[in-house]
């Protein structure tokens, strides 16, 4: 009993302040989610009712938001872990340089978002005096070329996934290749004995092995993927919705600060409804999980 | 099937700039009979394990060669060449369950050579049964006791049906009792299934207990390959002399002067046929007999009842360990009183080593 009081008060603070600052504003924006024409500076509002998430979710911009987000998850997070994964395969089978190129494939992970949007908007950006570099590849190839930064919605969206991809790998390679280091290569040379084919070793030995590990980094890729914004105003600056590239939580932004600002009631609806769908399908990625890693 | 070394050598690259060239297996000639069960014995390091991956295949030699039977098998693949490897640790698959960790090595073999999945588990089941753990087929290797999950490896290593059994350290990740229940189970699968069978040790008496013939290694080197008791007997150098036995053999500066050995001033033993000249002298705990007669004049510090025996523990100025160590019947020991005991040898028990080779000086008639 007295060990019980002492426990309870060690924890107070961690409490106190995941109350304060989780806890409360959590239910806060589920409360304004459902106050209808919600207005700060005089914190009134009409009345109640499900009208704020009628509304989200017949505005086409919102509609737009999240038929790009899903997109962009959807290609982004399998190739991402995809690719780090093969990217880690191949730099433990190397020794000369591990280090080196491990520190290259890293740096990604320190640079600045907004810096690495700026050369990718270089890079990619077509205008009256200059093509951009990788237009002149694809001219060098003879295709047509194509403003990937205010062009077609393709290929916006293929620079989006790109920038996405390329800024989420280094700390899913730095994960995966220290899972690949994990495995205890006794596991290997038993294999060997029995003479296992170099692909049966990677599918029945390897990925059974490091697969809690390409869960977690699934989870949180789809938890990191659904909740990106910054990635999305480093290319295509702030005006996402004239842009058509807007993302969810773009949309939550725009509507309590952008240019139409001041619907806050709005922004609580839309932030609820993602935290809806962020929550499904963490869900359906634990229940796969679940089956398929073993120990 | 028959395993023959000859010449083998292995030597590992030096590690780092400074670093040193490492033999660890140093021209290895021996040949391992069909049939038998042979424990590869040595301190830490000696290259014991070293020896079974070069024989099993995961390392090459850097130069002799290797035959099963009349077959050169030097340059083959590990699964061409026929042998099952069990791990220290096992090396389960803490995915698969039981049944699929021991058909695992089938699920490998090329198509034509596949069985079909109906043979798979039928041959699954009678390894299974061989180590008779059929009763946990479907378990994954986390539920299993160490003991269980070791059946489980040697089942897995027997489903191809090797010439050749490899084990590397067996026994070593289990507790005592388990160790001595798993070693007649090792000695039993080997003589069931006739398959030549090669174990690693470290620990003498796992050596001495089950193995047909052991060989005793010491930095990359054989000192002496033979039957347990034959090499405990008459063991060539002081090195073997030392590292087989419990309580280790008691060894003593000694001289021998016109056919007498001392140890100190008492002539303890007739040598007729030793050489004149300072040795080393081993004298194994059975060696000693209690008698008030006896020269050997050691300060008596405790009297350990075993039960069946009684080991005298005591010191001697010669001595060149902490405590001379003899073990006599318990009904003699009720005998030793005071702050002395005296002893006669028995011959056969004492020997006698080269002060600088430390190998062997045989003075018997």
């Amino acid at each position: 009993m007295e060990n019980n009081r002492k426990a309870w008060l060690y924890l107070l603070p961690a409490f106190l302040f995941l109350g304060v600052f989780m806890v409360y504003p959590l239910v806060d924006v589920f409360v304004y989610s459902f106050e209808e024409g919600y207005n700060f500076a005089s914190e009134s509002f009409f009345g109640t009712g499900g009208y704020n998430y009628s509304y989200v979710l017949h505005d086409p911009y919102f509609l737009q938001a999240i038929k790009n987000t899903f997109l962009m998850v959807v290609i982004t997070v399998p190739l991402s872990t995809g690719l780090a994964l093969l990217i880690s395969l191949a730099l433990s089978s190397i020794t000369p340089l591990r280090n080196l190129f491990q520190t290259i494939y890293f740096l990604p992970y320190v640079t600045n978002t907004l810096a690495v949007g700026l050369v990718f908007m270089i890079l990619f950006r077509k205008t009256p005096y200059s093509d951009g570099m990788v237009n002149r590849l694809i001219h060098l190839f003879g295709g047509p070329t194509v403003d990937f930064i205010e062009g077609p919605y393709w290929a916006k969206m293929f620079v989006f996934c790109f920038y996405i991809i390329w800024v989420v790998m280094p700390f899913k390679i730095l994960i995966l290749t220290s899972a690949l280091a994990s495995v205890n290569p006794m596991y290997y040379k038993a294999a060997k004995i029995d003479g296992t084919p170099r692909w049966r070793v990677f599918t029945r030995i390897t990925l059974p092995m490091i697969s809690p590990m390409i869960f977690y980094l699934v989870i949180t890729g789809f938890i990191g993927a659904f909740k990106s914004y910054s990635d999305a105003v480093a290319l295509f600056g702030t005006n996402l919705n004239a842009a058509g590239i807007n993302t969810i939580v773009g949309y939550v932004y725009d509507m309590l600060y952008g240019d139409s600002g001041g619907y806050p009631s709005y922004a609580s609806a839309a932030a609820i409804i993602l935290f809806a769908i962020v929550m499904t399908i963490t869900c359906i990625n634990l229940m796969v999980s679940r089956k398929t890693v073993h120990y | 099937m028959k395993v023959v070394l000859k010449d083998l050598t292995k030597i590992f690259p030096p590690r780092g700039r400074k670093g040193k060239p490492v033999t660890a297996v140093d021209h290895f000639n021996f040949e391992i009979p069909d049939g038998q069960l042979i424990g590869l014995l040595g301190p830490s390091g000696c290259g014991k394990s070293t020896t079974l991956y070069l024989i099993c295949g995961l390392e090459k030699p850097t130069s002799g060669q290797l035959f099963f039977g009349e077959d050169d098998v030097t340059n083959l693949p590990p699964e061409n060449r026929g042998v099952g490897l069990v791990f220290q640790n096992y090396a389960l698959y803490p995915h698969l369950t039981v049944e699929q960790n021991i058909t695992f090595p089938l699920e490998n073999l090329k198509k034509s050579e596949r069985p079909t999945k109906e043979e798979m588990h039928t041959r699954a089941v009678e390894a299974a049964k061989l180590v008779q753990i059929e009763a946990l087929m479907e378990r994954k290797p986390s539920e299993l006791s160490g003991g269980q999950q070791q059946r489980v490896a040697i089942a897995r290593a027997l489903v191809k049906m090797p010439k050749v059994l490899l084990l590397d350290e067996p026994l070593s990740n289990l507790d005592a009792r388990l160790r001595l229940q798993t070693r007649e189970e090792i000695r039993r699968i080997q003589r069931e299934t006739g398959i030549t069978t090669i174990f690693v040790t470290h620990d003498q008496e796992e050596a001495m207990s089950i193995s047909d013939m052991i060989v005793v290694m010491k930095d990359g080197a054989i000192h002496q390959i033979g039957k347990p008791q034959a090499v405990y007997d008459d063991p060539t150098n002081l090195f073997v002399a030392k590292f087989l036995g419990t309580p280790p053999i008691n060894t003593f500066e000694g001289e021998v002067r016109s056919g007498q050995l001392y140890i100190g001033e008492a002539a303890v033993l007739e040598t007729p046929r030793a050489p004149d000249g300072r040795v080393y002298v081993g004298i194994r705990p059975e060696g000693f007999r209690l008698d008030p007669e006896g020269k050997l004049v050691c300060h008596l510090t405790g009297v350990d009842v075993m039960g069946r025996d009684t080991s005298v523990v005591s010191t001697h100025e010669a001595s060149l360990d902490v405590n001379v160590r003899s073990i006599i019947d318990s009904e003699d020991a009720q005998t030793i009183s005071g702050k002395e005991v005296r002893f006669t040898l028995r011959p056969s028990k004492v020997l006698l080593f080269d002060r600088t080779t430390e190998e062997r000086i045989r003075y018997g008639k």
